[in-house]
């Protein structure tokens, strides 16, 4: 992934070198209109503070084109992204709903929930990882992506929410993770396994109403908000606003919620101490544990 | 049980008696009148809830059908919203809180008003899990799920605004939060029929929303005591 974000920046650079060598004046590239919506903002992302107005530039150079010059996500190349095929849309900064927050549901993000966001890229879109820009730069980006809502102006971020320390990861916390998936119903979009399949997946839909999928445990990919256990927590908790993942942070308390991330580990295929339980002890008691889906008796099996 | 029986007959009660005190001189005048269609209405289909059996089981007699447009006898139409949009003098905010239920893979009602910051309460009656997502601009969008058996949850909205929600989980269930800087609304029955009362003398607009075929306006003036009419007509189109 690394490896993909330095070809892409040496591709731009590649493009930037052939329009200053004068194959297209300098002013077509200026001609493009960038419509704000509040006066400047700034970021704060730990001793660093972002400026929009040296955003604004970063923005115009290498953001512009898919997220646009209105920064609502229709930029010239946002056509060619199809949601049916996984590839989401643009985010559109006018809604300023984002989907990785440290912040619980309904609530802005934090200026390091976006920082980290740009930072990380999302590996199930088109949107790269950003860590060829220094922190500095990124910093100002926050901050102009801010100027296309009045709702930085109106209201705080949220707080994020509390992840208290790690439970012990054994069978047992593995069992009622898995309880819980059956319970809350995880496997009506994920699927009973985890394969993204489960019975409502092939309707969801994102706020723009475009088909968007769950995700899917068994590709062993990082997670679209990051890949750390912890990462994993905060994402059911907090849900990803914009999209039909909901918030069960009224729902579980933190020990049921490290349950439920330890079972979900099971899910990947990856060498995780998790499943270095699981696996044997799934194949030692296969017929006893009850199949998670609609079969199992009201309440959950476990 | 009878603890919450005594809470529930002092909940009616005591607004009741001081609504009678307060309410010495009977107030104002009203508006009263009915919202039609002409044209002709799209048909609504019947919805498919194969997907969640318990659901599908519960209306196996009699299917429901999708509530986006719904007309009654002499062409009533059905889930308009009709409120004073301007002309209010204001009102203390109400304490009331509002109850929006899932039942049966639908939202019961369709559609429910509010006043901004008046306490909703959003029940599931199912006994299979709801992710329950309004989808404001204005205000803040937040979505939640809520498995069987748990406690309501709790929202308000600050900014008035016509907020659609839905499920995800079950992608036919569609209803709207209605948040109004008004207490004087009324939303349409079968019969088409609505009732503002209660209005001190004045000059009102008065607006009629309707999901698909957006908001009219009329210019009303009431003087003393009397009772107004105001008939609104949609133009109604196959969308």
């Amino acid at each position: 992934m690394k490896s993909n974000a330095i070809v892409f920046v040496l591709l731009l650079g590649a493009a930037g070198l052939l329009l200053t060598a004068g194959a297209v004046p300098c002013s077509a590239q200026m001609d493009i209109n960038i419509h704000t919506a509040t006066g400047p903002m700034e970021s704060h992302i730990g001793d660093v503070t972002g400026h929009s107005e040296q955003g604004r530039a970063y923005y115009r150079r290498f953001c512009i084109g898919c997220h646009g010059p209105n920064g609502d996500g229709t930029g010239e190349n946002a056509m060619w992204f199809d949601p049916a095929m996984g590839f989401p849309k643009p985010r559109d900064f006018t809604a300023a709903l984002f989907e990785c927050r440290s912040t619980p549901t309904g609530t802005l993000p934090t200026d390091q929930d976006i920082f980290n966001a740009m930072t990380r890229g999302f590996v199930t879109s088109n949107m790269p990882q950003w860590r060829p820009l220094t922190e500095s730069e990124r910093a100002d980006l926050v901050a102009f992506i801010k100027t296309f809502s009045t709702k930085w102006e109106t209201q705080k971020a949220g707080t994020p929410i509390n992840i208290p320390p790690e439970t012990p990861i054994n069978i047992e916390s593995i069992l009622r993770g898995r309880e819980l998936f059956q319970k809350l119903e995880c496997w009506k979009c994920h699927g009973p396994a985890g394969h993204g399949d489960g019975p409502a997946a092939s309707t969801l839909t994102d706020d723009k109403g475009n088909p968007i999928r769950p995700y899917n445990f068994s590709i062993g990919s990082r997670f679209k908000c990051g890949e750390t256990n912890q990462d994993l927590y905060r994402i059911f908790m907090t849900g990803l606003d914009g999209s039909p993942m909901p918030s069960f942070a009224d729902l579980i308390k933190p020990d049921q919620a490290w349950d439920l991330v330890h079972f979900l580990r099971t899910l990947q295929p990856l060498r995780t101490p998790e499943a270095a339980l699981w696996t044997p002890y799934f194949a030692a008691h296969e017929k006893e544990i009850k199949p998670i889906g609609p079969e199992a008796p009201p309440g959950g099996g476990n | 049980m009878r603890l919450r029986l005594a809470v529930m007959l002092a909940l009616i009660l005591l607004p009741g008696t001081a609504m009678l005190l307060l309410a010495v001189p009977p107030s104002g005048g009203s508006i009263s009148g009915k919202v039609t269609y002409t044209g002709a209405p799209p048909k609504m289909k019947p919805i498919d809830m194969a997907k969640e059996p318990g659901c599908a089981k519960e209306h196996a007699t009699e299917p429901v059908h999708f509530e986006t447009v719904v007309t009654g006898p002499a062409d009533a139409l059905q889930w308009v919203v009709v409120y004073v949009s301007a002309g209010d003098k204001g009102s203390s905010a109400p304490t009331q809180t509002v109850r929006y239920d899932q039942k049966g893979c639908q939202y019961i009602p369709h559609v429910a008003v509010m006043e901004p910051n008046q306490p909703l309460e959003v029940f599931n009656s199912d006994q299979w899990a709801h992710n329950i997502h309004p989808m404001p601009k204005v205000n803040s969008e937040w979505n939640k799920s809520q498995p069987p058996g748990t406690p309501p949850i709790m929202a308000k909205w600050e900014k008035p605004e016509f907020i659609p929600v839905k499920c995800n989980i079950h992608p036919w269930m569609h209803g709207y939060f209605v948040v109004l800087n008004t207490s004087h609304y009324a939303v349409t029955g079968k019969d088409g029929d609505f009732s503002l009362k209660g209005l001190p003398p004045g000059k009102y607009t008065i607006t009629a929303w309707q999901e698909q075929y957006n908001s009219q306006s009329q210019e009303v003036t009431i003087a003393g005591n009397e009772t107004k009419t105001v008939n609104f007509v949609f133009k109604v189109l196959p969308y």
